[in-house]
């Protein structure tokens, strides 16, 4: 039984110039071993070294692609026509090309990967070629970093100007007991060399400004947004756009968290989900509301994941999709989005052009303008943790409203607080005294505030906010209490 | 190994690689006898990023081999251009390279075309050997 084999053009010199050629065989494979058994001088240019079929040979059943039947285990019968196409591809060299090759070192490390066909050598050559910039070296940019690292990303970067403190370690692993009290970006350096030395790690000690964001963006592929508050979030996002790199973005809170690709072409970015942000005080951070320790290994390894995707040109991204994980629950569900034509940033006519001021967008309180008053720097809504232990010492008995949550309230308080959690607050205000002046009072002064601003929208007028919260409370007046 | 462009070619090649500028154009070479008389523009459709690939698939690859026919000319090859890069094979293009053709590639830089050049693969597949482009 034979079949016929059509040649293209640049194989027919191996042919003696014919552009069919009748083979045997029962399978498409053995139709091809058959043809190079006549031919041999086809075999190199369809098979690799390792006698695999060239990805850019297509062969083609009557009309059908090998690769959607059963390849080269396709079976055929009598009067079936076989095909070779060629994929013609090219292009100019890439970073990719200029990458130094991996050595037998890196090939042993990598060999996880270098068996996955979506991978490869090409791809783990990609990785290395390629570079992430994490925005944080927190509790997302800790799992998410260490991933990139070991799975062989050339080049991370990270921005960070914190240092690592005790209530870090329950989700941070990129830093350790010994690491406390040192800077965040020496103990994550110092992990991720461990982990692997063929990275190198780039470090900036800097809090992310619309004045440096675009310089530090640009000469990264990926920028991975661990940031853990609104402006910077905003600033990311409208700066991935403006310089055209995609966002792996992540957030979490307490017991729930989110994750998305943004800024991709002609995908939409954070402002196409959320145009404006929600007002100051009303999403409390995790410091404020907590969060679960191992959240943020989950959504930081979605970010990772998918940085490592876009770099890598596999799978489909999270591009367009807003997945949202509940860890209580154990369920993922993902939300539709589409880039709005009209989003101010990367709609059709965007009216953000460059970066902006993010603390007045979002609605930060600007700093008082007012010289401090002598004792403090408090002014007339704020009162200062000195101010009010030099009132409480001289026998004043200012009412003190604690608004955080009952299992805050256990870890420290300040002596003589009433405790009503700020969602309790718009029906229990009656409770606060008219004629004596309240002090509002919480973690660290952002909860508080609102509370403060409430309490003076229906009609309390002695009302002042504490500065610091119960953390500068602790620190400058009663070290003996436990912070959190 | 020399290759020969008639009147018209080398300009039609230049003219696509300015209009897909800052992506890559792609397109076939139809001629006969080592002379390319004929060019026909084909769609870059690779996934990867057109600025740094092309990729004509096999079914429009089908189509121009079908309009060699029709031309009573011979599929000599194709071209590409290098938006912002030199007209040298990459790697890339030598890991997906067929035998016999010509790849005409043309540099394209900040919008204006500037050296081209023409490739053979070796027949070991090792590397490309440059071929002499002639005009007129």
């Amino acid at each position: 039984m034979a079949n016929k084999i059509h040649i293209p053009t640049p194989l027919r010199p191996f042919t003696d110039k014919q552009d069919a050629v009748e083979v045997n065989g029962a399978t498409v494979g053995e139709l091809l071993t058959d043809l190079t058994t006549r031919h041999s001088g086809l075999r190199k240019h369809l098979y690799t070294d390792d006698g695999r079929l060239r990805n850019f040979v297509n062969v083609y059943l009557n009309d059908e692609d090998i690769r959607y039947l059963q390849r080269e285990q396709t079976p055929v019968k009598a009067g079936d026509t076989l095909s070779i196409v060629p994929s013609v591809a090219g292009g100019a060299p890439t970073a990719v090309d200029t990458a130094p090759a991996l050595s037998a070192e890196e090939i042993k490390r990598y060999s996880r990967h270098l068996i996955l066909p979506e991978i490869g050598m090409e791809g783990q050559r990609k990785l290395k070629a390629s570079s992430v910039l994490c925005i944080g070296a927190g509790g997302l940019g800790s799992p998410a970093a260490m991933y990139l690292a070991a799975a062989g990303i050339g080049r991370i970067g990270i921005v960070d100007f914190d240092v690592v403190d005790f209530s870090n370690l329950q989700r941070q692993l990129l830093h350790g007991t010994p690491d406390v009290g040192r800077s965040k970006l020496a103990s994550a350096k110092d992990k991720i060399n461990a982990l692997n030395p063929h990275v190198q790690v780039d470090t900036y000690e800097v809090a992310l400004s619309s004045e440096n964001a675009l310089d530090l963006f640009a000469p990264y592929d990926v920028i991975l947004d661990g940031t853990d508050n609104f402006p910077t979030r905003y600033l990311v996002n409208d700066a991935c756009v403006l310089s055209g790199k995609p966002n792996a973005y992540g957030s979490i809170f307490r017991f729930e968290g989110q994750a998305s690709v943004f800024a991709t072409k002609g995908g939409p970015c954070y402002r196409c989900l959320y145009p404006e942000p929600p007002p100051p005080g009303l999403v409390p951070s995790c410091a404020e509301g907590g969060v679960l320790g191992v959240l943020p290994g989950i959504i930081g390894v979605i970010q990772a994941t998918e940085a490592m995707k876009v770099i890598l040109g596999i799978g489909e991204p999270l591009v367009g999709r807003f997945l949202i994980y509940d860890a209580l629950n154990m369920k993922f569900r993902e939300l539709r989005l589409r880039r709005d034509p009209e989003c101010p940033v990367c709609g059709d006519n965007p009216t953000v052009t460059k970066l902006i001021d993010y603390e007045q967008f979002c609605g930060m309180r600007p700093e008082p303008a007012v010289a401090p008053i002598a004792g403090g720097g408090g002014t007339d809504w704020e009162i200062t943790v000195q101010e009010l232990k030099k009132k409480l010492d001289a026998g004043e008995t200012p009412f003190i409203l604690d608004v955080r949550e009952p299992n805050e309230y256990q870890i420290n308080r300040i002596a003589g607080s009433v405790l009503i959690p700020l969602g309790e607050l718009p029906r229990r205000y009656q409770e606060l005294p008219k004629d004596r002046e309240i002090v509002s009072q919480c973690k660290m002064g952002g909860r508080s505030a609102k509370a403060m601003d409430f309490l003076k929208s229906v009609g309390f007028t002695n009302v002042k906010n504490l500065k610091g919260g119960i953390l500068e409370w602790v620190d400058k007046i009663d070290p003996s209490q436990p912070k959190y | 190994m020399a290759l020969h462009l008639e009147d018209g070619v080398d300009e039609s090649i230049r003219k696509h690689g300015v209009e897909t500028y800052p992506n890559e154009c792609c397109g076939a070479l139809y001629g006969r006898d080592g002379v390319v008389s004929a060019t026909f523009a084909l769609p870059n459709t690779t996934e990867e990023g057109p600025r740094r690939r092309f990729l004509v698939r096999p079914q429009d690859y089908r189509e121009a081999e079908a309009r060699a026919g029709a031309l009573g000319a011979e599929l000599l090859g194709f071209y590409h251009s290098h938006p912002d890069h030199p007209a040298r094979p990459s790697q890339y293009d030598l890991d997906h390279a067929w035998p016999f053709f010509s790849y005409i590639i043309v540099s394209v830089r900040a919008g204006v075309p500037e050296d081209m050049t023409s490739w053979r693969l070796l027949e070991d597949r090792s590397a490309f050997d440059q071929e002499d482009l002639t005009h007129g």
